[in-house]
């Protein structure tokens, strides 16, 4: 057993780090303050290479492992999880499935701009009443010559608007739950497909989400994603990467919190001494720096095992309970160890414990994540 | 074009330096990486050869076998690399380096020699100007623009108080200054490639040296860690008053006004 980062995993990781302190960074309080998603950063996450890591050369990526897309996400959310999120829903959920269940063609025509990162991709899976529950999904399809035409709409879509590319669900038939749901591509663009308002949110305010609206809109036959009744799995099968992604997201948020908490507990003079001096201080340092570690451990090991070919469903519900509960804890410390400077914008503590927020929520629930667990465990017990 | 370029590796800035004893630094777990001011000259090289073709190849020298700056380098483009490793270089000077990397260099085909003006570690700056005079070729540094026009550059040095542009017959040996230009990021595929790049780790004896040639001109007396930096005073009270005793203090007592 080998815990020591490949060269590449390190090289990959200095790399993130210098291009999210030298140019995520500058532009972060302004893309916070106007709620503003940046096209520009995701380009540039193209043109470094971060958006294909994990798909094969063919289809225009680098044929890298989970573990290096992990670090990605992870460096960059350390310095702003709204980048994070763009690059975790873009790659494990926007791209993921067209290559996990697309056909060559398919692969070629839309996975490879979107490993390329010349395309930014999108999910559309939770709808008002299917969250949780996807088998609640109303968005209706139905088959019309050369044509699939979707009617409905989806709700809290990650990085939608600004994407190109987004995979769907929609049902057949009701009455059939979730054996009849199957996933379509379709491309921005597409007449009969618009966009209801930005959503306002309490955290991650720079990643963009809006609801999708399809309204009588025709897509060709061939943009159907597996076989028809086949969405179910799709979805299922994609959360069960993309926790990787938000758990690495989750992490990288614990990390920049307890960095700027232990940097700050060293620097603050209360009673005459740095507040680092205190035990109590040290206490919380060493809780954070534990938590940490081990949410860390957790999805490198759900990253290895992805890689490896082995089941990874436990492994990345597992981590993602884990970092996200974890990144809550840590960045509600945080806040506290800064006291009332901490409660204002001039830091960026309160920041990330809006952002840690949604990590306990969206691509599955800590709820969800312990249900996927237990059916795991009773799985090998029964 | 074949550009040669001389790649350094120093400890991390932000490394913490620790004295073993008063003759050697203490290097262990200490993070190292590529003298900053070299990747200025590796992103000119890779500039260059974008514009002319060729290639980009390294020339490093270490004591210690170690590839981390020069596989930092592979990432950002360049083709291969030449290390040239042996343990009677622990106490390597600018000579030595000089005479070693020239050695090294002198089996190149090569139209330029680009390197950081100075190594964040010693700052010598020696090692280019001893090697352009080993070579016999033109030696320019603090460089701040480079522009190849066929069988000569024309260069724009960094001078007090302004700048002063140089042409030079090739090759040359040009030395970077930060402002040259912007190093770029190592991308995912190009981090994929360096590590299958060829790395030729090369001793003395290869080169046809021996120990005695490039033995040490200089031998290290003592180091010594610069003081502590005493803590600021804060001068608290009146802000009319203070000023006043602020102004009397960088006056009398800092020496400053």
């Amino acid at each position: 057993m080998n815990f020591e980062l490949t060269e590449e995993q390190s090289m990959m990781r200095a790399m993130v780090r210098k291009f999210a302190e030298e140019d995520v960074l500058p532009g972060l309080e302004e893309r916070e303050e106007k709620e503003e998603f940046s096209r520009e950063l995701f380009d540039r996450m193209g043109e470094l290479g971060l958006t294909g890591i994990v798909f094969p050369e063919a289809y225009g990526g680098v044929d890298g492992d989970y573990i290096s897309y992990a670090i990605a996400v992870e460096e960059l959310s350390r310095v702003d999880a709204s980048v994070g999120v763009t690059l975790s829903a873009h790659v494990s959920l926007g791209s993921y499935p067209i290559y996990k269940f697309g056909t060559h063609e398919q692969k070629l025509k839309y996975l490879k701009p979107l490993a390329e990162g010349t395309a930014l991709g999108a999910f559309g899976l939770t709808e008002p009443d299917a969250g949780s529950d996807a088998s609640g999904t109303k968005t209706m399809y139905t088959a019309d010559g050369d044509s699939w035409v979707l009617n409905g709409s989806k709700i809290f879509i990650t990085n939608a608007y600004y994407a190109d590319t987004y995979v769907v669900f929609a049902q057949s038939d009701r009455s059939k739950g979730h054996r009849g749901i199957s996933a379509f591509i379709v491309e921005k663009g597409t007449p009969g497909f618009t966009f209801g308002p930005k959503l306002k949110k309490l955290g991650i305010r720079s990643s963009a989400t809006y609801e999708l609206i399809f309204q009588d809109c025709r897509i060709p036959k061939e943009n159907l994603l597996g076989e028809e009744g086949q969405g179910f799995k799709v979805a299922m099968m994609t959360l069960d990467g993309g926790r990787i992604g938000i758990a690495a997201q989750a992490l990288g948020i614990a990390q920049g919190a307890y960095e700027a908490a232990a940097k700050y507990a060293t620097e603050r003079v209360q009673f005459g001494k740095p507040i680092a001096t205190l035990q109590n201080t040290q206490f919380t340092l060493a809780d954070m720096a534990t938590q940490i570690e081990a949410s860390r451990l957790l999805i490198y090991q759900a990253g290895y095992l992805d890689t490896a070919g082995k089941p990874f469903g436990k492994h990345s519900a597992m981590a993602k309970l884990l970092a996200s509960e974890t990144a809550m804890w840590v960045t509600t410390k945080a806040v506290q160890m800064f006291g009332g400077y901490g409660y204002t914008r001039e830091y960026p503590v309160e920041r990330m414990m809006r952002d840690a927020k949604i990590t306990e929520i969206y691509e599955g629930t800590s709820e969800i994540q312990r249900v996927v667990i237990g059916a795991a465990i009773l799985k090998e017990f029964s | 074009m074949n550009i040669v370029v001389l790649v350094k590796q120093v400890f991390d800035s932000e490394a913490k330096i620790i004295l073993k004893n008063t003759t050697q630094i203490d290097d262990t777990g200490v993070t190292q990486g590529m003298n900053l001011l070299d990747e200025n000259a590796v992103e000119e090289a890779l500039t260059l050869k974008q514009k002319f073709g060729g290639e980009v190849i390294l020339v490093s020298m270490n004591p210690v076998k170690t590839e981390k700056a020069l596989r930092d380098a592979l990432a950002m483009g360049a083709d291969r690399a030449i290390l040239i490793t042996d343990p009677v270089l622990q106490n390597a000077d600018e000579f030595t380096a000089a005479q070693v990397l020239a050695k090294a260099i002198s089996t190149l085909n090569y139209d330029v020699i680009l390197s950081g003006k100075a190594s964040s570690d010693y700052q010598a700056s020696q090692v280019p100007a001893r090697i352009a005079e080993i070579l016999g070729i033109p030696h320019v540094n603090v460089v701040v623009n480079i522009d190849i026009q066929g069988d000569k550059a024309v260069v724009t040095r960094e001078v007090d108080g302004g700048s002063e542009i140089i042409e030079v017959p090739l090759p040359s040996i040009i030395t970077a200054q930060q402002s040259l230009n912007t190093p770029r990021y190592p991308t995912v595929p190009n981090i994929m490639k360096a590590k299958k790049k060829e790395l030729k780790v090369l001793s003395l004896a290869d080169l046809g040296l021996t120990a005695d040639e490039v033995a040490a001109k200089m031998s290290i007396l003592e180091y010594s860690l610069p003081p502590v930096r005493k803590a600021g005073r804060i001068i608290s009270g009146d802000p009319a008053q203070a000023s006043a005793e602020l102004a009397s203090l960088l006056q009398s007592e800092a020496k400053v006004i």
